[in-house]
C-alpha cells in the first residue's frame, strides 16, 4: 500500500507485466529517471516533464525528523491504538521508532532517557484526516484563501500542496492539541477538487519540509450540495445531483482513455507520445489504485451511488468525509472497506447535514471491519479531536453501546491512519511504527486533558512546560500581544 | 457501573410522564452547583415551577424524589447568542429568522416574532443541559475570528452563520426564551440591541472604522433629536433622518441607557474605542467576542462591562484577532470582568459546556466556568435571581448530570424547566434508534415502517 504510492499511475502495473526487472527497481523507491516503456517498446526518453513516469515524485519530501533521543516513557496509562489499554506502561522509543510497548516489567535498554509519565496518559499521535491548514490558513484574509480552485467542476490537476502556506499558525495550535499527522485537502466546491497531501506536523519554511515521505496521494471528490450550488449558480453543469454524477463518470471515461493511450504508447512506441495531462494523470492514478479517493459525501444515498460509480470504473473509495449519514449504511461501508470520516457535533448547517447524529461514529464502529474516524475540517476543532471523540463515545454509551476508551481512541489514531493510507507507518504504538506519541496530562477523553509533550518520529516537537518547544510561525512574531504576559497568559501562548 | 445507572435513569425517564409544574419535587443527594456555590449531598426542592429551597435538609414529606446520589445538579444552562428557536437549517433561508436586510427595519428588527416553540433545535439543545437562551440577531462579524464555521463549506454554503450584510449599523433586538416543550417559549422580548463594530462594522459604514464611529454618533444624535421632537416629526417638521421611524423608536432606550447594547468587537484597540464611545454616549454596553480582550482586561473591568465570549477562539483568523488566546476567558475573569461563555451557534449550542471546560483547562476556575454558563448570563441580561441559579424563588430550571457537566463523557439524566420535567428525546435520537441496527430492516419491511 505504502510503496504503491511511489509508483506512477499505470506505469508500475505495465512495467511489472512486461519486465520483472522493472518491478524490482520500483520496489520502495521512485522509478529511476528515464524508465520508459517496457521491452519491445519505445525507449526514447521524452523531454523533461513530459513523461510522468520519468519523475513520478516531482515535489519530493525534504522532511527530516527533528533532533531526537532514545527514550522510555514510563508509568503512564497507554492507549496503544490497537484497542489495548496498558496501565503503568513502558513505551520504548529507539531511533524514532516504537521499539516496545508493555507493562512495568518491560526492560529499558541502556542509553534510553527515562520520561516519567506516572499519572499521565499516552496515545499515538493524533491524525486529522481532513484538514485545510495552510490552504485556508489563519489569517483567512484576501490573498490567503487558497483552498478551492472553483473555476471548473473538475480540477483534479491541482495539488493542495501548492497552496499550503507553512506559516499558518494553525499548525502550531494543532500540534499543541496532539496532532502529529494531517491530510490537507482542497475544498469541496468541485466534483474533483484536486490532490490531497499528507504532512508531518513540524514547523518548516517549505511545504516539502513537512511532506510525509512516501504517503499516498488522494484526490478530493465532492458529492452533493456544494458543487451543484457553485456551478449551478453560474448556470453551468453540474447544477443538480444528477449533473454531479454525470460529471464524475465523464471524468473517469476520459481518464481511462488517457491511461490507455499512454499504455499503448509505452507498449508499442508507435506514433507520437500522448500529451501529458495533469487532470487525467490524477484520475488515472485513481484507476490504478495508486491515488486514494477521499470523497466529501454527506448523505447515505449519495454514498451508495458513489460506490456504484467506483464499481463501474474499477476503482475503490478509501473514505467518505463528512459522512453525516454513514450510520444509515454502516454495514455496507464496512463490507466495502470504506472509512467513514465524521464529526460528532456538527449538524443542521445545510440540508445534507440535517440528519447528523452524535452517535454516528459509535454506530459505524459496530460493524465488523468498520473504519470509524473522527475528523475536523476546522482549524479550531483539530485542536480538540480527543474531545470530539469523547463526545462521540458518550453518545454511543447513551445509546447502550459498550465501547471502551481504548477502542474509541482508534477513531483519531489507527483508523485515521487507515483512512489516509499510512497505517503501516503510524497511528498505533506498535514495534516498528514511527514514534508519534502524545503524553497527556490526564485521560484524553477528559475536557481537562492537555497534551503535555508531543513527539513526532521520536523527536520532541511540543512541550507545554518548556517554552523552548513551543514554536511560533513567522506570522506570529511581533503581532499584537506578542511576548506580553498577563493574568493567566504566558508570552507565546496561543 | 456509572453507565449502567445512567441508562436505567434514562429508561425510567422515557416512560415517565413529564411532571406537572405544581408537583412538589425534591432532587436529593447530589453534588449541587448552585451557580454561585457548591453544596455536597444537597437537596433542591421545587414546586409550582419555582425553586422552593436549596440546602442540605431532608426532602419535604410527600415530595416526589429524584435520587441524584452520585450525580451533579446544576441550574439549567443559559445559551447565549445561540439563535435557538429562530433558525432550523442555516442554509435554508425560509427557515432562518435570525437576520434581516430591509433597510427600514434594522434596529427595530425583533427576533421574538420569529420564534418557533416546535423547532427541532430546542430538544437537541436541551440534551446539552440548556434550559434558557438569549436569542441574538445574526449580524456581520458574528461568526468569530474567521474560523468559527465550517471552513470547507463556508465559501459556498449560501447564507451561512456570518455571511449576511445588513445596511444598518444595528442588527436588531434580542429575546430571552426558555426551552420547555410547549407552545410559548418567549420569556422577554427586546432585552438588548445588537451592533457589530470592528471590521464588520467598518464594512457596513463604508470600509473604515473611523466612518462607523462617526456614523454611530450621528445616528444617536438623530435618535435623540427624534425623541425630543416626535410631534414635529409626525408633522414632517423635522429634517430628514437616516433611519426609519421604527428604527428611531427602537433606539431610544439604547440612547437613554435603558436597553443594553451588545457590541461585537474583537480587536483590543477597538474595544478601547467602544468603551470610550459608550462612556461618552451614556450607553449600557455588553461586549461580544472580545477576542483580544485580555490585552485590555483592566479597562473592561474598570468600565464594569460584561463580555460574551467563545473561549476556544484562539487563532488569528483575521487582523482583528491576532492576539487571540485560549486563556482569554481566564484573564478577563481574573481582572474582574463578568463573562458568559457561548456555544457554537444554533445547532451546536450544546457545546458551550465543552467551551467552558476548555476555559478551565486554560486557567479559568471551575466555579467561574459554571457561573459563566448560568448565573452570569442571567445577570448580564437583567434576569438575576429569576433563572440561571439554584436559589429559592428562581425558576425551577434544574439539570441532573451523571458527572461533571463540563466533561464530554457526562450526560444529562434529568431536566426540569419551570418545574416541568422534560423528555430527553430529539429528532436526532429518533434517527439514532431507527438506524441503530445498521439500517437493516427487520422482517423485510423498510425501516420507514418501524415507528
Amino acid at each position: 500500500m505504502f510503496r504503491r504510492s511511489l509508483r506512477g499511475p499505470s506505469l508500475a502495473v505495465v512495467a511489472c507485466a512486461l519486465a520483472l526487472v522493472a518491478c524490482a527497481t520500483t520496489d520502495g523507491a521512485p522509478a529511476p529517471a528515464g524508465d520508459g516503456p517496457g521491452t519491445g517498446g519505445n525507449r526514447r526518453a521524452l523531454p523533461a516533464g513530459l513523461d510522468h513516469a520519468a519523475n513520478p515524485d516531482p515535489f519530493p519530501s525534504t522532511y527530516a525528523p527533528l533532533p531526537r533521543e532514545n527514550m522510555a516513557i514510563v508509568g503512564a496509562t497507554v492507549f496503544t491504538g490497537t484497542h489495548q489499554r496498558i496501565e503503568n506502561s513502558v513505551v520504548i522509543v529507539t531511533d524514532g521508532r516504537v521499539a516496545a510497548v508493555g507493562g512495568a516489567d518491560t526492560p529499558v535498554p541502556g542509553g534510553h532517557r527515562v520520561v516519567d509519565a506516572r499519572g499521565r496518559f499516552v496515545t499515538p499521535g493524533i491524525i486529522d484526516v481532513h484538514s485545510h491548514l495552510g490552504v485556508y490558513p489563519s489569517p483567512g484574509v484576501t490573498g490567503m484563501s487558497d483552498g478551492n480552485e472553483a473555476t471548473s467542476p473538475n480540477t483534479a490537476q491541482v495539488w493542495a500542496e501548492h497552496s499550503i502556506w507553512p506559516q499558518d499558525p494553525g499548525f502550531n495550535t494543532a500540534r499543541a492539541g496532539g496532532v502529529t499527522t494531517m491530510m490537507i485537502l482542497p475544498g469541496s466546491a468541485n466534483l474533483f477538487g484536486g490532490r490531497s497531501v499528507t504532512v508531518r506536523n513540524v514547523p518548516s519554511v517549505t511545504m516539502q519540509g513537512m511532506k510525509f515521505p512516501g504517503a499516498p496521494y488522494g484526490v478530493k471528490m465532492a458529492c452533493g450540495e456544494n458543487p451543484s450550488r457553485v456551478y449551478g449558480g453560474r448556470n453551468q453543469s453540474p447544477a443538480t445531483g444528477m449533473g454531479n454524477v454525470a460529471g464524475y463518470r465523464a471524468a473517469f471515461i476520459a481518464a481511462q482513455d488517457y491511461r490507455d493511450k499512454w499504455d499503448r504508447w509505452r507498449e508499442t512506441g508507435e506514433g507520437s507520445p500522448p500529451t501529458r495531462n495533469l487532470q487525467n494523470e490524477t484520475l488515472a492514478g485513481v484507476l490504478d489504485g495508486s491515488i486514494m479517493v477521499q470523497n466529501h459525501c454527506y448523505r447515505a444515498d449519495e454514498m451508495a451511488v458513489m460506490m456504484d460509480i467506483a464499481d463501474e470504473f474499477g476503482f475503490r473509495i478509501t473514505a467518505f468525509h463528512h459522512a453525516i449519514e454513514a450510520y444509515k449504511i454502516a454495514p455496507q461501508l464496512a463490507e466495502a472497506g470504506i472509512c467513514a470520516d465524521m464529526w460528532t457535533g456538527w449538524w443542521g448547517f445545510k440540508m445534507e447535514a440535517l440528519d447528523g447524529v452524535e452517535e454516528n461514529a459509535a454506530l459505524v464502529d459496530q460493524a465488523p471491519g468498520s473504519c470509524a474516524v473522527i475528523h475536523s475540517d476546522d482549524a479550531r476543532l483539530t485542536q480538540r479531536l480527543n474531545q470530539e471523540a469523547a463526545a462521540a463515545l458518550a453518545a454511543g454509551r447513551r445509546a447502550g453501546l459498550n465501547i471502551s476508551e481504548e477502542r474509541a481512541i482508534g477513531w483519531i489514531t489507527s483508523n485515521a491512519a487507515r483512512s489516509i493510507g499510512i497505517a503501516d507507518e503510524t497511528g498505533s504504538l506498535e514495534p516498528g511504527k514511527r514514534a508519534d506519541v502524545v503524553i497527556w496530562s490526564a485521560n484524553p477523553f477528559s475536557v481537562y486533558a492537555r497534551a503535555d509533550q508531543v513527539f513526532i518520529d521520536g523527536a520532541l516537537t511540543f512541550d507545554r512546560m518548556d517554552p523552548r518547544y513551543q514554536p511560533l510561525s513567522d506570522f506570529e512574531l511581533g503581532q499584537p500581544g506578542f511576548g506580553i504576559a498577563a493574568a493567566n497568559i504566558a508570552p507565546g501562548a496561543r | 457501573m456509572r453507565r449502567l445507572i445512567s441508562l436505567l435513569v434514562s429508561a425510567t425517564l422515557l416512560v415517565a410522564t413529564p411532571g406537572l409544574a405544581q408537583d412538589l419535587t425534591a432532587i436529593t443527594g447530589g453534588r449541587v452547583l448552585t451557580g454561585t456555590s457548591v453544596i455536597e449531598n444537597g437537596t433542591v426542592v421545587i414546586q409550582n415551577g419555582r425553586i422552593v429551597s436549596v440546602g442540605t435538609g431532608a426532602a419535604p414529606s410527600g415530595a416526589r424524589i429524584i435520587d441524584a446520589r452520585g450525580a451533579v445538579v446544576t441550574p439549567g444552562l443559559v445559551a447565549v447568542d445561540a439563535g435557538l428557536g429562530a433558525s432550523e437549517v442555516s442554509s435554508v433561508n425560509g427557515s432562518d429568522d435570525l437576520s434581516n436586510s430591509a433597510n427600514t427595519i434594522s434596529a427595530s428588527f425583533d427576533v421574538s416574532y420569529g420564534l418557533d416553540p416546535w423547532s427541532f433545535t430546542l430538544p437537541v439543545a436541551r440534551l446539552g443541559g440548556i434550559t434558557r437562551a438569549v436569542v441574538i440577531p445574526n449580524h456581520p462579524g458574528a461568526g468569530g475570528g474567521g474560523h468559527s464555521h465550517h471552513v470547507d463549506d463556508s465559501d459556498f454554503a449560501g447564507v451561512g452563520s456570518a455571511g449576511l450584510q445588513s445596511p444598518s449599523l444595528f442588527a436588531g433586538q434580542a429575546s430571552i426564551i426558555h426551552l420547555a416543550a410547549g407552545t410559548e417559549i418567549l420569556v422577554r422580548p427586546r432585552v438588548a440591541m445588537v451592533a457589530p463594530f470592528g471590521e464588520a462594522g467598518a464594512g457596513i459604514a463604508g470600509g473604515a472604522r473611523g466612518a462607523q464611529f462617526v456614523q454611530f454618533k450621528e445616528t444617536l444624535a438623530e435618535v435623540r433629536l427624534y425623541a425630543r421632537n416626535r410631534a414635529a416629526y409626525d408633522r414632517a417638521a423635522v429634517r430628514d433622518l437616516s433611519l426609519s421611524r421604527a428604527d428611531l423608536e427602537a433606539l431610544i432606550p439604547v440612547a437613554d441607557g435603558d436597553m443594553p447594547l451588545i457590541v461585537t468587537v474583537r480587536r483590543a484597540a477597538d474595544i478601547l474605542q467602544v468603551l470610550r464611545l459608550a462612556d461618552e454616549e451614556g450607553i449600557d454596553l455588553i461586549l461580544d467576542g472580545a477576542d483580544e480582550g485580555w490585552l485590555v482586561a483592566s479597562q473592561i473591568a474598570a468600565a464594569e462591562v460584561p463580555v460574551l465570549l467563545t473561549p476556544i477562539d484562539n487563532l488569528p483568523g483575521n487582523f482583528e484577532t491576532r492576539a487571540a488566546r485560549m486563556e482569554n476567558a481566564a484573564a478577563l475573569n481574573a481582572a474582574g470582568v463578568v463573562i458568559a461563555i457561548k456555544g457554537q451557534g444554533v445547532h451546536r449550542a450544546r457545546e458551550a459546556r465543552f467551551n467552558a471546560g476548555n476555559a478551565v483547562s486554560h486557567g479559568l476556575p471551575f466555579e467561574a466556568a459554571i457561573a459563566a454558563l448560568t448565573v452570569n448570563p442571567a445577570r448580564i441580561f437583567g434576569m438575576a435571581g429569576q433563572f440561571g441559579e439554584l436559589r429559592a424563588g428562581a425558576a425551577a430550571d434544574v439539570v441532573v448530570w451523571d458527572g461533571d457537566p463540563l466533561e464530554p463523557l457526562s450526560s444529562v439524566t434529568a431536566q426540569f424547566i419551570n418545574g416541568q420535567q422534560q423528555d430527553l428525546n430529539s429528532r436526532q435520537i429518533l434517527l439514532r434508534d431507527r438506524y441503530r441496527n445498521g439500517g437493516r430492516p427487520a422482517g423485510g419491511m423498510p425501516l420507514a415502517y418501524g415507528n
